[in-house]
């Protein structure tokens, strides 16, 4: 099969999944087989892309055009084949464990969220394999909107004001900055297409790139950067699963993934350092960081403390891409696929220990890496993933994004990820503590519940061994991604 | 044959009408109402095709040449007109037989029928003439045929919407009159051509400005320019389901193209924006109605009035369009003009599915729609989401371009407008998505089924419409681009 029919096949293969789960509904376990089926062929597909990216192929398809010299066109290029890798790998493993968790804990309308779960992932190979800034607001869009009915899957009061708040930010934020700045460099260039070292040209000044670089970092609600950050606590309502692989994975890495495809691919590295436009981006990123993790420090409900942690993780991918030094690129990049696997396991932890003790608040855990001990050692690994400990791959990327602010003399950056590193550990590790090392209260259920169904325990095991798997085998990821650093000199 | 096309396009729904009142039937009357809008629709679309390489077709009404005789003149602008009222106008009438059915007694079928097509000959008159008094007489005719329409309506507010409607409407055609009098004093002649040619020598009399006011003010009535609105949320709200949905297609988008043909094919741009505070005016008063409707409509508890004061709101992006005054900004009116149509004629058909199934359209009888009626509802969110300008939709196009035309014009701050107004419809859809989906319907509205298969099939065919001018645009950016070419060339 060629490159650019794959691509095809990739953005279509999740729609046809979507179709055919709805056709099944009457059928759980056909619906379910479909979602895993058109899970596994997604990822072939999208493998099947990395030899051509590898040696330097970027594959291109055009749809059609939309508007006069604005097509639908895709073409894939390192960091996106990253993104969608991650994305369409995570899918497999978290079909797994939404079939476990969705069973034990009898959510209703269950097709629904596996249709809507399949769009999401359409959009999300759309905007990781976008061509063009059209092409990814199209997808960035779409993303939003299919994700709604999954934030608000419970249909309570509760769950509609949760959905008001993510859409709000969200499309708020997408119309009025992400729209306007694409249309501007569409006036200002004449292209909106991704190019190497960027399209804005030499008459872009100073004052204007930074207005640019602000609505577009602002624009990407996804992306999280405070002051536009509520919209993913607020989603903290879905269903686990939801949480898992689109408010951790593939939601939030398109926000960042987007980000980093402006800066990379529309503003250029190179010419963005040279006109010193994105100099306060890494100040605000840094902000977020530290904010975040206090929030989290301070959250007792679970996933709350989840997504804080999540808010506060993809400031990094942000800061490591403003600090615009070549290393703190591929940092950002390797940090997206670091978050993602680690993130994720976390999140099914905390469905596992939901599903089987019924538990959302960290002061209800003491004891609980008795009956669940599978579990909690998955959570262990996560948390040291994300605090960057070897031999888990959260130490790879810090280590490069560190590298990288030493390259760009941004010593505040080092500073802040050092400290924001024991933030981490200080939320993260109280929590192993009371799992595995505290005692139990004491009534005679404490210890019945064991673990959650065998498909979320595999699923959070096999999770937690990627992290570690991806620290022992990240060659192939540094190669794929290695182009990233260069081209930005 | 096809020389006559011109006079065809009106003629033919004209002769229509009568027929029906003869015919006495319901049937044959709907039939004779689709048979003309589909005989309008081939002619428009032979019309527009002959316009497309910049032609002008010129038609002089029993052979008397122009400017003497009435002169029919046709060029890329109206022709795109022509092609959206007749298209509406078939759809709608497709649609109408099981609305009417249900909404009207059955006595009065065929004369709901003759007042279409009587309202369809007034609109297809106004856009194909190049006589301004002609215009006037159509513009009667069109508005004589809406306000019978509306008061059909089955809710006895109708009769109070159409007489609303009937005072307003008067006052906006006396105005229009009354500029086109002090138009023809300045330059003795009626035929719009001759006219443009005649104004440059006349332009410094004050009765040629006061003209153009007078017109200004009485199309702004007729297109429910904010603050002139005052008619529309009623006459909407209270209408047949299906007059509802015509009218929010048509009336208003002709009457705009009239004041664009005033503006810029008689006055001449240059005039009517640099001698005169048009832009100014114009740019406040859009600015009013796409915040202030849009407001408005948040509040709504009726949900074809909520609809209907969206309306206004995108009425204030056309009008914005126009107020840029250049090329971009034109295109951007006519793509707008030409979306909005579709969006919300596609909108009030769906709306007429729940209103002949629930009996009602307020918000508090249609809770939990989504549950009874799926494809329906489902159908108003894409439209919803046209209104909003959410990509692949045809409202995005629209708004793509309104937001391009005011970065090119140097004014960042309409674009920051056009994007903050558009929150305000994602305010107003969603509450409708809230109602229709997490809200339990009450024991009627679950005994429901979904709207009848021709209705659905017309209302899904305008949504898909919806759909396809968001991924294919070469027709309506194409077809805009060339009418605001063909408007701004003029026809000195």
């Amino acid at each position: 099969m060629s490159p650019e029919t794959g691509i095809g096949a990739a953005l279509l293969t999740p729609l046809v999944g979507a179709f055919l789960i709805a056709a099944c509904g009457r059928s759980p376990n056909l619906r379910e087989t479909v979602t895993m089926a058109s899970a596994g062929v997604l990822f072939l597909l999208v493998a099947s892309l990395v030899p051509a990216v590898l040696d330097g192929g970027r594959p291109a398809l055009t749809l059609f055009e939309i508007m006069p010299g604005l097509a639908l066109h895709f073409e894939v290029e390192p960091l996106g084949m990253l993104f969608a890798l991650v994305a369409s790998g995570l899918w497999i493993v978290n079909s797994m464990y939404s079939v476990g968790y969705m069973r034990a804990n009898a959510e209703a309308h269950q097709t629904r969220f596996y249709v809507c779960f399949a769009v999401a992932l359409a959009s999300a190979i759309g905007i990781a394999f976008a061509g063009n800034l059209l092409t990814l607001f199209v997808f960035y869009e779409a993303l939003t909107l299919v994700t709604y009915p999954l934030v608000v899957h419970a249909g309570t009061a509760e769950a509609r004001r949760a959905g008001r708040v993510y859409l709000g930010v969200l499309v708020t934020t997408s119309i009025v900055f992400l729209l306007v700045a694409i249309v501007w460099t569409w006036q200002l260039t004449g292209t909106i297409d991704f190019r190497s070292g960027g399209i804005l040209g030499a008459e872009i000044g100073h004052v204007t790139a930074a207005l640019l670089l602000a609505l577009y970092v602002f624009g990407i609600g996804k992306a999280a950067l405070m002051p536009f950050h509520r919209w993913l606590p607020a989603a903290m309502v879905a269903p686990t699963p939801v949480s898992a692989l689109l408010h951790a994975v593939a939601v939030v890495k398109a926000g960042v993934f987007s980000v980093v495809k402006v800066i990379v691919y529309v503003f250029g590295a190179e010419r963005l350092a040279a006109l010193g436009s994105g100099d306060w981006l890494p100040f605000l990123a840094a902000f977020t960081i530290l904010a975040a993790s206090v929030v989290a420090l301070r959250s007792d409900n679970l996933k709350r403390r989840l997504a804080y942690s999540t808010v506060s993780q993809l400031a990094y991918v942000v800061l490591a891409a403003a600090l615009l030094a070549p290393l703190s690129i591929i940092g950002a990049a390797l940090h997206i696929a670091a978050h993602a696997v680690s993130k994720i396991t976390l999140f099914f932890a905390a469905g596992a220990i939901y599903t089987a003790a019924h538990k959302t608040e960290i002061s209800e855990l003491d004891g609980i890496g008795r009956s669940m001990p599978v579990t909690m050692t998955a959570f262990a690994i996560g948390s040291l993933s994300l605090i960057g400990v070897p031999p888990a791959i959260g130490f790879l990327s810090k280590w490069f994004i560190l590298q990288g602010a030493v390259q760009s003399g941004h010593h505040f950056a080092l500073a802040v990820i050092l400290g924001s590193t024991l933030l981490n550990a200080a939320y993260f590790l109280p929590i192993v503590h009371a799992a595995f090392f505290r005692a139990p209260p004491a009534h005679d259920q404490a210890y019945a519940h064991g673990e959650a169904p065998w498909p979320m325990v595999a699923a959070l095991s096999i999770t937690a061994l990627g992290t570690l798997a991806l620290f022992f085998f990240s060659d192939p990821l540094l190669r794929l991604i290695a182009p990233l650093g260069k081209s930005t000199g | 044959m096809t020389a006559h096309l011109a006079i065809l396009q009106v003629v033919l729904p004209l002769i229509a009408a009568p027929l029906m009142i003869l015919m006495r039937r319901a049937t044959l009357a709907w039939l004779t109402a689709v048979a003309a809008s589909a005989a309008a629709l081939a002619i428009a679309v032979a019309l527009y095709a002959r316009t497309r390489d910049g032609q002008v077709i010129s038609y002089a009404i029993g052979s008397w040449p122009p400017p003497w005789g009435i002169e029919y003149r046709i060029d890329a602008a109206n022709a795109l007109v022509l092609l959206l009222v007749s298209l509406v106008a078939l759809v709608v009438a497709l649609y109408s037989r099981r609305s009417v059915a249900a909404e009207l007694p059955e006595e009065q079928h065929y004369l709901f029928y003759a007042m279409y097509a009587l309202c369809l000959a007034g609109l297809l008159g106004i856009a194909a003439t190049g006589d301004a008094f002609n215009i006037f007489v159509f513009l009667e005719i069109s508005s004589l045929a809406t306000y019978v329409l509306i008061a059909l309506g089955r809710d006895r507010r109708a009769l109070m919407a159409s007489y609303q409607y009937l005072i307003m409407g008067t006052i906006g055609a006396t105005f229009f009159v009354i500029g086109v009098g002090l138009l023809y004093l300045a330059t003795g002649t009626l035929n719009l051509a001759d006219m443009a040619s005649r104004l440059p020598d006349v332009q410094e009399q004050r009765s040629v400005r006061a003209a153009l006011a007078f017109i200004t003010v009485g199309v702004s009535l007729k297109l429910a320019l904010f603050p002139l609105h005052l008619w529309l949320p009623n006459a909407y709200a209270y209408a047949p389901s299906a007059v509802s949905a015509f009218l929010a297609a048509t009336a208003t988008k002709v009457s705009l193209y009239v004041l664009l043909r005033f503006y810029y094919s008689v006055f001449g741009a240059p005039f009517v924006f640099d001698e005169v505070p048009t832009r100014e005016v114009l740019i406040a008063l859009s600015l009013a109605a796409m915040f202030a409707a849009s407001v408005v409509a948040i509040f709504q508890q009726n949900l074809k009035r909520m609809f209907a004061y969206s309306s206004v709101a995108q009425m204030g992006y056309i009008t914005l369009g126009v107020a840029l005054g250049s090329a971009d900004g034109l295109t951007a009116a006519i793509l707008h003009l030409f979306n909005h149509a579709i969006t919300k004629g596609a909108l009030f058909l769906l709306i007429g599915g729940i209103a002949l199934r629930v009996g009602s359209v307020h918000f508090g009888r249609i809770a939990g729609i989504g549950r009874v009626m799926p494809l329906t509802t489902f159908g108003v969110v894409i439209g919803g989401l046209s209104l909003i300008g959410v990509p692949l939709t045809a409202g995005f196009v629209s708004k793509w371009y309104l937001i391009l035309a005011a970065l090119e014009h140097g004014a960042w701050w309409l674009a920051l407008a056009v994007v903050l107004s558009s929150l305000l419809a994602v305010v107003y859809v969603w509450r409708f998505v809230e109602t229709a989906y997490f809200e339990k319907p009450d024991a009627e509205v679950a005994r429901l089924k979904e709207a009848p298969a021709p209705m659905l099939v017309m209302s899904g065919l305008m949504i898909a419409g919806c759909i396809y001018l968001g991924l294919e645009t070469s027709l309506t950016v194409g077809g805009a681009s060339e009418a605001a070419a063909a408007l701004l060339r003029g026809w000195r």
